[in-house]
């Protein structure tokens, strides 16, 4: 069984982002990038699928710029066999990743493709299902816990309130929450070795797909700050604010 | 322009986030419906009948509805977006599961978690977990709109809307539910709830969290946590507010231990009234409460609760 697994790069989840004074978007030059979080966690689970004998072959994908390709490397390193980096410099909507992830795995042909729920950067969670719907595949979004068995595929899922257990027919579109494992740090010789790892190169026009976005941006901006208020000397004053001056209890 | 908002509910109780799902359709224009897709479902659309606004619902009843799976969801709101401009559903992990595959089934972009809505085609998101906000304009023929509940007022219970049957079609089979684990609590939901007390890793232990839990008891309040708190182990996943967690706003937030991490912030900064405990003045999150104090939480939140009476 193959395993797909789509990554992004994106801004460092450590790095504080800042909005461009022209409000045409946030500052990306200069700035540390990485991989989506969740999708290390994709990248993670299908890696352990495959060390558990059930995979048979990790191929990750990245959408994006010459640079994804380091993204790419990372996914390697950690213990997927190869990649496809459909090179693109737009900016690419979820949709239209969609569009070029069927392309993919009609060409490719996995049994389960594996998602992070949503990138960090544009915090859209729409690739997976959008991927699903476009296959006629069944999704288990949000995921906690896999299991495989014979045909199917036993997932747990975060929902608001608990989790939720749902039997999905395979092939099936997965996404990936926090809690679904801990990925690994790439060893030396693991980045050593993925650096002979073979890196297909696409392009979108590849797949039949226009990227030319749906949605225009009027303009990104900074969001309304909160003021400090004051420190209060002790408990029996700060009830006393709450009750007479903010009117909460 | 006619709007569909898709209700949330558990089969016997209408969710508030849909009377608020409700506000953002109506910003849109006149005319709102809504959807209760579900199983044995009737009193919620009895219910749904009765928001403000509202001049039609649709119900549809089948048993492979019950959990509003995302492919027979999809199969029957895409179905019904023929008779729509726009189609709406709260951004809950349910609304966030089946809507994207609708959008995709109609080939347009799917705006999500919108927190205002500025024109009958443009609107507000949060992006990089409430970082930046981003303002777009669709192009597409017919909207889809994930909202995000905490910035949109409830719309109210004076109406009177028909409530229209309406068939699903046949279940796609592809998924099938199994079980849920639901937290089970006496206590307000946490993106309901009207006060939220929240504890970080300063409390230190997961008894040590019963300080804040009878605080909590004694206002009627949810019990949050930041992410810290989580990963620590003092409290369970689904207490987690923060830009991988809960985004809350309640009248009154009060962040115990927390020293206020830009992931916790963006999952709590929209709250009317913050307040800080922590025995760092120098913490984070003293610089957007509105009452801070600096103390000792194991001395200062025993206090708290006395003086609550």
């Amino acid at each position: 069984m193959k395993v797909l697994v789509p990554v992004k790069r994106v801004i460092d989840y450590n790095v504080k982002v800042r909005v461009k004074p022209d409000q045409s978007g946030v500052e990306l030059a200069n700035v540390k990038m990485s991989m989506n979080p969740f999708d290390e966690i994709s990248v993670e689970e299908a890696v352990r699928m495959k060390e558990a004998g059930t995979a048979s072959e990790v191929v990750v994908v990245s959408i994006g710029p010459q640079q994804a390709q380091e993204t790419l490397r990372t996914a390697l390193a950690m213990g997927a066999d190869r990649g496809i980096l459909v090179k693109t410099d737009d900016t690419v909507e979820p949709l239209a990743v969609a569009k070029i992830l069927k392309g993919v795995v009609e060409a490719e042909g996995p049994e389960i493709v594996i998602l992070g729920k949503q990138a960090i950067d544009d915090d859209s969670n729409q690739t997976g299902q959008m991927l699903a719907q476009l296959l006629g595949w069944s999704q288990g979004t949000f995921a906690f816990k896999l299991e495989k068995q014979d045909g199917e595929l036993t997932c747990e899922r975060e929902i608001d309130g608990g989790l939720q257990t749902i039997k999905l027919k395979l092939p099936a579109v997965i996404t990936t929450d926090l809690r679904l494992n801990e990925p690994r740090y790439a060893s030396l010789p693991n980045i050593m070795k993925a650096k002979k790892k073979p890196i297909d190169e696409k392009a979108p026009g590849d797949y039949g797909v226009d990227t030319a976005p749906r949605l225009k941006v009027l303009k990104v901006t900074e969001p309304p700050q909160r003021q400090a208020g004051i420190k209060v000397e002790d408990v029996a004053q700060l009830v006393d604010k709450l009750k007479n001056e903010a009117g909460v209890l | 322009m006619t709007s569909l908002v898709i209700a949330e509910h558990d089969n016997s109780e209408l969710k508030d986030a849909t009377n608020k799902t409700v506000t953002a359709a109506a910003a849109l224009g006149e005319d709102v419906h809504v959807l209760v897709a579900g199983s044995g479902a009737g009193a919620v659309a009895e219910a749904a009948a009765k928001i403000s606004g509202v001049s039609k619902v649709l119900h549809a009843d089948a048993p492979y509805l019950e959990k509003q799976l995302a492919e027979p969801m999809s199969a029957l709101v895409t179905g019904l977006a023929a008779n729509y401009d726009a189609v709406l559903a709260p951004a809950t992990t349910t609304g966030k599961n089946f809507m994207p595959r609708v959008a995709a089934a109609l080939d347009v972009a799917q705006i999500s978690e919108i927190v205002s809505v500025d024109g009958p085609y443009t609107f507000t998101r949060p992006i990089y977990a409430g970082n930046a906000m981003m303002q777009v304009q669709t192009a597409d023929p017919k909207k889809v709109i994930t909202v995000r509940t905490t910035t949109f007022e409830k719309a109210g219970n004076d109406g009177s809307a028909s409530v229209e049957s309406v068939d699903a079609p046949a279940d796609p089979g592809l998924s099938s539910f199994v079980s849920e684990n639901l937290a089970k609590s006496d206590r307000p939901e946490l993106t309901a709830a009207r006060i939220v007390i929240s504890g970080g890793r300063g409390m230190g232990s997961k008894e040590n969290f019963e300080i804040i839990e009878k605080v909590a008891d004694k206002l009627g309040a949810a019990v949050g946590a930041s992410r810290a708190a989580v990963d620590a182990g003092y409290a369970p996943n689904d207490w987690q507010v923060g830009q991988t967690g809960k985004v809350v706003a309640p009248e009154l937030y009060i962040a115990v231990g927390i020293s206020g991490a830009i992931q916790h912030l963006a999952g709590m900064k929209d709250s009317k009234v913050i307040v800080a405990i922590n025995k760092d003045e120098e913490a984070p999150i003293f610089q957007i409460a509105d009452y801070g104090l600096v103390a000792d939480l194991f001395k200062a939140v025993p206090e708290l609760e006395a003086a609550l009476g």
